[in-house]
C-alpha cells in the first residue's frame, strides 16, 4: 500500500463548495448511472419484467391465433372495435390495477428500502450529495426504468392487438382514432409511473415494510369505483381513469354498487397528478434528510 | 482554531431507552486518535454521529467547523470506512470506487485517475475489474478503505480497519495511517487490537458504557490514574541494592527481582520521587543502569485499569 500526499488546496476549495446547479446535475447523473447499473436488467427484478412483458406476450399470442383464423385454420372472428375494448379492459384491469401498480411498487419502494436491507445506503450518505438530490436521482432512475418497461409494453401491446386486421388496422391507426388513443394510453401510463412512483418511493423511505402500506393503497385504489365521490378523488386511479380514451363498463353484479362522479377535466387531472407527485417527492426529500443509517443492529 | 478540530459538546445519543453515548465532550486534534472500549461502549455511535449517519439526541458536533447534517460540505473533507461488510450488487472494485467518486461532481478523467490511484494504494490494481462479491475478506476491507479515502479527505474515520487483513496488509495499512497522521490529517481509528492501537496512536479516547473514561496521550492518561501504582522496569547491575533502598520509601508498593538477576520491576505511587531516588542511588553506589522504562503506560494497561479485566474489547 502507498499513499498520495494531501492536496490541501484542492480540499480547501472543496470545503467552500456549496453545490451549484451544474454540480447537482452532475451528481444526479452519477446517481442515475449507478442506479441504472444496479437495477435495470438486474436478476432481482425478474418478476417486474414478467409483469410488464406478460400482456405483450398474450397479445402476441392473440395475433398468432388471429392469423390462423384469417387462414381458416380456426373458426370465428371478431371486430376491430371489440379488440379496442378488449385492450381498454386489459389496460384498466391489468396494467393500471395490477401490473403497473405492483411493478412500480417493486421498482420504487426498493430504491431506498433494498439498500437498507443490503446495508449499502451509507455509501450514498457518505458522499457530498444533498439528500434531496439523492431522492431526485433515485426517483429519476426508477422513473426511467418504469417508463421504458411500461410505456414500451403498453405501446407494443396496443400496436399489435389489431395487427391481424391488416390495412384496416393501419387505417384505424393513421387515419382514425388509433394514434390519439395510443397517445392517451401512453400519457396515462407515464402519469401512473410518475404518481405511483412517488407514492412508493415515499413508502420505501418511511416504512420498514413498505409492502404493507402498498397493500393498503392497492385496496383503496381497488374499491375506488364504489366509494362516494369525495373519497373517489383521493386516489391516483380516479384521475387516470378519466384520462383513458375508451371507457370500460363495470360488469354486473358489481355495476349496481358503482357511484357516479363527474369526470375530472384533462387540465385538472394532469397537473393535479403531477402536483400530488411533487408534494410526495418533497416530503420524501425531507424524510431522507432526517433519515439515519440504522440497519437494525 | 476550532476549524482544525473535531469537537463534541455535551453530545448524547439514545436509541429509544438504550444509551448510545452520554454527555460526551471531546476535542480531537489532527493526528491518529484511537477509540478504545468494549463492545457496546459507544465507539461506532461516536463515529456514526461525527459522520452524520445518525443524529445526536442532544448536544453539538463540529468536524473542522462543519456540522454533520450538511453532507454536501462535510463529506468533501471526511471519509468514513464503516464496519458494514456489504457492497452494491454486481459491481467491480473499480466501479465501486469510481461510481461514488462521481457524486463529488468531478470529471470522468479525474474520477478515473483517483480511482486507479486509490486501488494502487491498497494493492488491488490487479483485482480492479473483478466483482467485489468475489473478493476475499481482506480484499473487501482494502477496497472499502480505498473507497473511503479516494477523494483525499482531511478527516479519515475508520471503524475496525485492520479486521480481516493479513499481517503484511496490516503493517502496510498502519504505515498509511501514520503517513496521513504525519501530514496533519485527522485519523480516527477504532480497534480492539490494543497493541496495534499502542503502536499507531498519537492519542486515545477510552470509552465505557457510553461514557468517555479518558482521553489524551496515553502516557498522560496513565499518569492520571493515581489509584494504580506505576510499574517501572529497571535493568541494572545491582538490582538487590536498588530494591533495598526502595523498600525504605513509602511510595514504593512492590519491587520484584527479575529471574535473570539483572532487573527489577517495581510499583510506585510517585514516579517522580522514584526517579529522584534512582539518581541518588546511581551517584552514591555507582549503579550501572542499562535501561529505565515505564512498564504499564501502554493502552492495554490503561484500558484494564480504567475499564476492567472482565471487559471484552
Amino acid at each position: 500500500m502507498s499513499s498520495e500526499p494531501l492536496a490541501a488546496t484542492a480540499v480547501d476549495t472543496a470545503v467552500r463548495s456549496n453545490g451549484s446547479t451544474g454540480e447537482w446535475l452532475r451528481q444526479v447523473g452519477g446517481v442515475l448511472r449507478l442506479e441504472l447499473k444496479k437495477t435495470f436488467l438486474s436478476r432481482r427484478g425478474w418478476w417486474i419484467y414478467c409483469l410488464a412483458l406478460g400482456p405483450f406476450a398474450i397479445v402476441v399470442l392473440h395475433w398468432l391465433i388471429e392469423l390462423q383464423r384469417s387462414r381458416g385454420v380456426i373458426n370465428g372472428r371478431h371486430s376491430l372495435g371489440e379488440d379496442s375494448i378488449a385492450f381498454a379492459g386489459i389496460f384498466l384491469l391489468y396494467y393500471l390495477r395490477a401490473g403497473l401498480f405492483f411493478g412500480c411498487m417493486g421498482i420504487f419502494a426498493n430504491l431506498f428500502r433494498a439498500e437498507m436491507l443490503e446495508k449499502t445506503l451509507h455509501y450514498y450518505f457518505l458522499t457530498p450529495l444533498r439528500r434531496e438530490v439523492l431522492v431526485a436521482g433515485k426517483y429519476l432512475a426508477g422513473l426511467l426504468v418504469a417508463l421504458a418497461l411500461w410505456v414500451g409494453s403498453v405501446a407494443g401491446s396496443f400496436l399489435l392487438i389489431g395487427r391481424h386486421f391488416g390495412t384496416a388496422w393501419s387505417e384505424y391507426l393513421w387515419h382514425g382514432p388509433g394514434m390519439s388513443q395510443l397517445g392517451s394510453y401512453v400519457l396515462v401510463t407515464a402519469l401512473a409511473c410518475v404518481g405511483y412512483g412517488a407514492v412508493f418511493l415515499m413508502c420505501g423511505i418511511l416504512f420498514k415494510n413498505p409492502f404493507i402500506a402498498a397493500a393498503i393503497v392497492w385496496v383503496w385504489e381497488g374499491i375506488n369505483p364504489f366509494l362516494p365521490s369525495v373519497l373517489k378523488k383521493i386516489s391516483v386511479i380516479f384521475y387516470l381513469k378519466t384520462l383513458c380514451p375508451v371507457e370500460v363498463p363495470v360488469p354486473p353484479p358489481f355495476n349496481v354498487m358503482v357511484t357516479e362522479t363527474d369526470a375530472t377535466p384533462f387540465w385538472i387531472a394532469v397537473p393535479g397528478l403531477l402536483t400530488v407527485a411533487a408534494i410526495l417527492l418533497v416530503y420524501s426529500a425531507i424524510s431522507a434528510k432526517n433519515a439515519e443509517i440504522n440497519y437494525g443492529e | 482554531m476550532s476549524d482544525n478540530l473535531i469537537t463534541f459538546t455535551n453530545v448524547s445519543r439514545f436509541y429509544g431507552e438504550v444509551l448510545g453515548i452520554n454527555n460526551v465532550s471531546l476535542s480531537v486534534p489532527p493526528g491518529i486518535t484511537s477509540l478504545v472500549g468494549p463492545n457496546g461502549s459507544g465507539k461506532t455511535t461516536l463515529m456514526n454521529l461525527m459522520t452524520g449517519l445518525i443524529h445526536p439526541t442532544e448536544g453539538e458536533i463540529r468536524v473542522l467547523g462543519i456540522p454533520p447534517d450538511h453532507p454536501e460540505r462535510l463529506c468533501r473533507v471526511l471519509g468514513y470506512c464503516a464496519q458494514f461488510d456489504a457492497f452494491p450488487k454486481g459491481i467491480t472494485g473499480y466501479q465501486f470506487i469510481y461510481s461514488f467518486l462521481r457524486m463529488y461532481g468531478k470529471s470522468d478523467a479525474e474520477c478515473d485517475q483517483r480511482t486507479r490511484a486509490s486501488l494502487e494504494m491498497v494493492g488491488l490494481t490487479q483485482a480492479a475489474d473483478r466483482p467485489v462479491a468475489a473478493y476475499s475478506k481482506g480484499m473487501r476491507q482494502r477496497v472499502k478503505l480505498a473507497q473511503a479515502t479516494a477523494h483525499n479527505p482531511r478527516v479519515v474515520v475508520l471503524d475496525e480497519p485492520l479486521n480481516g487483513l493479513d499481517p503484511l496488509a496490516r503493517s502496510e495499512a498502519i504505515a498509511i495511517f501514520r503517513q496521513w497522521g504525519g501530514e496533519g490529517r485527522h485519523v480516527l481509528v477504532s480497534s480492539h487490537i490494543l497493541h496495534e492501537v499502542d503502536q499507531i496512536s498519537d492519542q486515545v479516547i477510552l470509552l465505557s458504557q457510553g461514557y468517555v473514561v479518558a482521553e489524551g496521550q496515553i502516557q498522560g492518561v496513565r499518569s492520571e490514574v493515581k489509584e494504580q501504582p506505576m510499574q517501572i522496569q529497571v535493568r541494572c547491575d545491582k538490582p538487590s541494592l536498588l530494591a533495598a533502598r526502595l523498600f525504605q520509601q513509602d511510595h514504593v508498593v512492590e519491587a520484584k527481582l527479575s529471574p535473570d538477576g539483572k532487573g527489577l520491576l517495581l510499583r510506585t505511587r510517585d514516579a517522580d520521587s522514584f526517579y529522584l531516588l534512582l539518581n541518588r542511588v546511581i551517584l552514591d553506589s555507582a549503579l550501572e543502569v542499562e535501561s529505565v522504562a515505564p512498564a504499564d503506560d501502554d493502552v492495554n494497561s490503561v484500558y484494564h485499569y480504567l475499564i476492567g479485566e472482565g471487559s471484552s474489547v
